[in-house]
């Protein structure tokens, strides 16, 4: 725990100066109430009505979120691995090829379906 | 430096490689100070960019950039400063009041956070006291700038939301999008450092590189992470997720006043965070480059600071100058670029550099033999990949050069599209009313209308 405090005292810092900041924004700032102004800029047309239910967002950014899940977690095996690769020896190196040249095989896959195409 | 304090600091010259213990030890103001240091660092650091950056691509673009305020225009991000807070707080009606106020307090403390593992230097003394240049090293520091880098993106995704106005949401989840694709071949970038450094602390990481950096040994790593810092921080030709010519500002747009400073302020520092990190992995973090480092005294005392600076701002400097050569590049092609080369790449290399690591180590088994004719196959693989899709590109070229061909019907009759195109050598295209053979430029050719 004592080797966090520092990483605490810069974040403490770090808030502390960005929430005073955006407080004195609120207050320094001059008010001049317009309605036209309170509305969200669409490039001077009027603004678009909120769709229910906040609207619909292409599907592609739930396959990427995906795939970043499936790489991700790859990651999370590969930093231990390459940190303790001297004490594993070949048994590591071994293992490791066996689980990357698995999970290329679904990104062969992911891409030959077209799950990396973004058009 | 006093003279007892020059004692002790040569006495202390044989170990002045910090560890993970002098991190246990540290006296609570000592941490303070260093904490105000690293604080102080990156505000100046932005105030110092904002002017470098606009002076640089002035000269870029031949203009002499802001020269008015103060010598060279040096006031100049002062007075933006202080202008900011004066303007109106703006929060628009269809905005989520509460979250729309935290997504730019998230988005700064994130950034300050991640600064906090970089070492700047090694042990040296301030007021009699030895204590390593760097606020802060855990067992696992690299992964808490990565942590932050994550984190960091929930402030740009919030305040995208809580905008309520579309091109917010779409400069949001583009960033997103964007950020998550290019940690992971970040992510990638750094096996091979661990690989090498046995180790996730940064201090250890620059200590591994006393004998040569990890720039030499693992130069598409660098290269990779290099693509990667300008893609995690959305700068230009990356900075698809603020295209002014199609989002107006992106997640940004509906901010104002200091709420607005607070992302500015997290981008410069986001950027210099990264720039750190790249020399901390690869450029041998604040050893001294090579003809300095013949000098015995280049890696002790207050020098290395100098080292880790002339590295990180050199890197800086390289962001100012993509930004003043480089066009955006298209939203498919940056995901292109991302998931078919960056990953596939640094996963083979990975593969590549551990065989060889096994190699060097000598670990005595005929399996390592198995495992590089493995990677081997795997690298024909990615070059008859590489190749097919070369072809492929040539393949849906050659349609546009030729396709004026077949588009004309025949002599006396228009040529029919799939859709109404208007005709293409109307006079006002080469000038109005010119003749085409008196115009100062000549009339292009038009064919196929």
């Amino acid at each position: 725990m004592r080797l966090y405090l520092p990483i605490f005292i810069l974040a403490l810092l770090g808030f502390g100066f960005a929430s005073f900041s955006v407080f004195m924004g609120t207050r320094l700032g001059p008010k001049r109430w317009n309605r036209a102004k309170l509305e969200s800029y669409e490039s001077g047309i009027e603004p678009t009505p909120h769709p229910p239910g906040g609207g619909r967002i292409p599907v592609k950014y739930y396959v990427t979120a995906m795939l970043f899940i499936v790489f991700d977690i790859e990651i999370i095996f590969l930093y231990p691995w390459a940190v303790t690769f001297n004490k594993l020896g070949a048994f590591g190196l071994v293992e490791m090829v066996t689980f990357v040249i698995t999970v290329l095989v679904a990104y062969a896959y992911v891409w030959r379906r077209g799950g990396l195409e973004w058009d | 430096m006093t003279d007892q304090g020059m004692l002790q600091h040569l006495l202390a010259a044989p170990g002045t490689e910090p560890t993970l213990a002098s991190f246990n030890t540290e006296i609570w103001w000592m941490v303070l100070l260093k904490a105000g240091m690293v604080f102080a660092f990156l505000l100046l650091t932005t105030i110092f960019m904002i002017w470098f950056e606009r002076r640089v691509i002035g000269r870029m673009q031949n203009r002499p950039g802001p020269n008015r305020a103060g010598p060279f225009g040096l006031l100049q991000p002062v007075a933006d400063a202080l202008k900011l807070p004066l303007k109106e707080d703006i929060i628009p009606r269809s905005a989520d009041k509460l979250i729309f106020v935290i997504a730019p307090v998230i988005s700064a403390t994130m950034a300050f956070i991640g600064f906090s593992v970089i070492p700047w230097g090694p042990e040296v003394s301030i007021f009699h006291h030895q204590t390593p240049l760097q606020l802060a090293d855990l067992p696992v520091a690299v992964l808490v700038i990565l942590a932050m880098s994550s984190i960091g993106v929930y402030g740009l995704v919030l305040a995208g939301w809580a905008s309520g106005s579309p091109y917010s949401l779409l400069g949001a989840l583009r960033s997103a999008a964007q950020v998550i694709s290019y940690e992971i071949a970040m992510g990638l970038a750094f096996v091979a450092v661990f690989l090498y450094a046995g180790s996730l602390s940064t201090s250890a990481i620059v200590a591994a590189q006393n004998n040569g950096w990890f720039f030499w040994e693992l130069p598409v790593s660098f290269v990779i992470y290099l693509f990667t810092m300008v893609g995690e921080t959305n700068r230009l030709p990356f900075d698809l997720p603020e295209g002014e010519g199609e989002l107006v500002a992106g997640y940004h747009t509906e901010y104002s006043s200091m709420k607005f400073a607070m992302f500015y302020l997290a981008e410069y520092i986001n950027m210099t965070t990264v720039a750190a990190l790249a020399t901390t992995l690869f450029l041998g973090g604040w050893r001294a480059p090579w003809p300095i480092s013949l000098w015995s005294g280049a890696n002790t005392g207050w020098w290395p600071l100098l080292w880790f600076l002339i590295k990180v701002f050199i890197l800086l400097f390289g962001y100012v100058w993509l930004r003043g050569t480089l066009p955006r590049v298209r939203y498919d092609q940056l995901m292109a670029l991302g998931w078919k080369v960056l990953i596939p790449v640094s996963i083979v290399w990975i593969l590549f550099i551990a065989v060889i690591r096994a190699w060097k180590l000598n670990f005595n088994s005929t399996a390592i033999y198995a495992v590089a004719g493995l990677v081997f196959v795997l690298l024909i693989i990615m070059v008859m990949a590489w190749d097919e899709a070369a072809q492929q590109r040539a393949a849906r070229n050659a349609p546009t050069e030729a396709s004026p061909q077949p588009a004309v019907a025949g002599p006396g009759q228009p040529a029919a599209p799939a859709f109404p195109v208007p005709p293409l050598d109307l006079p006002h295209y080469h000038g109005t009313g010119v003749e085409p053979g008196n115009s100062a430029t000549p009339a292009r050719e038009v064919t196929g209308a």
